[in-house]
């Protein structure tokens, strides 16, 4: 699933034009980029929250040789799921049983 | 005031959009809905340069209560996995900390 396809079933449930939608979910997916860059939480009620999180400075181990490595700290964009979208995702049960 | 909510982003898509914020509300609202579905059915969902958002299977563990030390059977289930993008990790490392102080690099603006 793509943004494209993303973008054809929302126009077609909401009635819109594809090319409006288009650039609203463009603009939204820029407005939470520029928010996150500006070090701001973007909390979705009902959806998540995104924001940038500090990782420590840590040390690894190349995998094929066993070599440890010093990873630097650095700064990931993370993605809390909400207490509804878990819910939503166990309420049809696992996939795999 | 460094949380910015659904609203605050409607407002700012219809401020750099000619739209209507009621059809960008409707846009939004349809938005998080389909992921939600998409989602349900354990499909994936990747939006270039973004990230993608896909369910991930965890196995079944024994965990401990770290209190009492007594074993938990943890049952498996499924979590909502969110993977930043190319750009938008380098993004992330860009960001400006809350205090306005870039935390790694030489930038600080300490003072």
């Amino acid at each position: 699933m793509t943004k494209a396809d993303l973008v054809e079933r929302i126009a077609n449930s909401t009635g819109l034009t594809k090319k409006d939608t288009a650039m609203a979910v463009d603009h939204l997916i820029k407005a939470v980029k520029d928010a996150l860059r500006e070090g701001r939480h973007i909390e979705i009620r009902g959806f998540g929250t995104f924001k940038v999180k500090q990782r420590k400075s840590r040390t690894a181990r190349n995998p094929r040789t066993g070599e440890p490595v010093q990873l630097p700290p650095r700064k990931v964009a993370v993605f809390k799921v909400s207490k509804e979208l878990k819910d939503r995702i166990s309420e049809n049960g696992l996939s795999g049983s | 005031m460094a949380t910015i909510t659904k609203q605050d982003l409607v407002d700012r898509i219809s401020d750099q959009l000619s739209c209507r914020k009621l059809d960008t509300r409707k846009i939004m609202q349809r938005f998080l809905e389909e992921i939600t579905e998409e989602l349900a059915k354990r499909n994936r969902l990747e939006f270039r340069e973004f990230g993608v958002f896909e369910i991930k299977y965890r196995a079944p563990r024994k965990a401990r209560n770290p209190q009492t030390g007594d074993t938990v059977d943890v049952p498996a289930r499924e979590v909502v996995l969110f993977k930043p993008g190319r750009k938008l990790k380098e993004l992330a490392e860009r960001t400006v900390s809350k205090n306005g102080r870039h935390e790694n690099g030489s930038t600080s603006l300490t003072g």
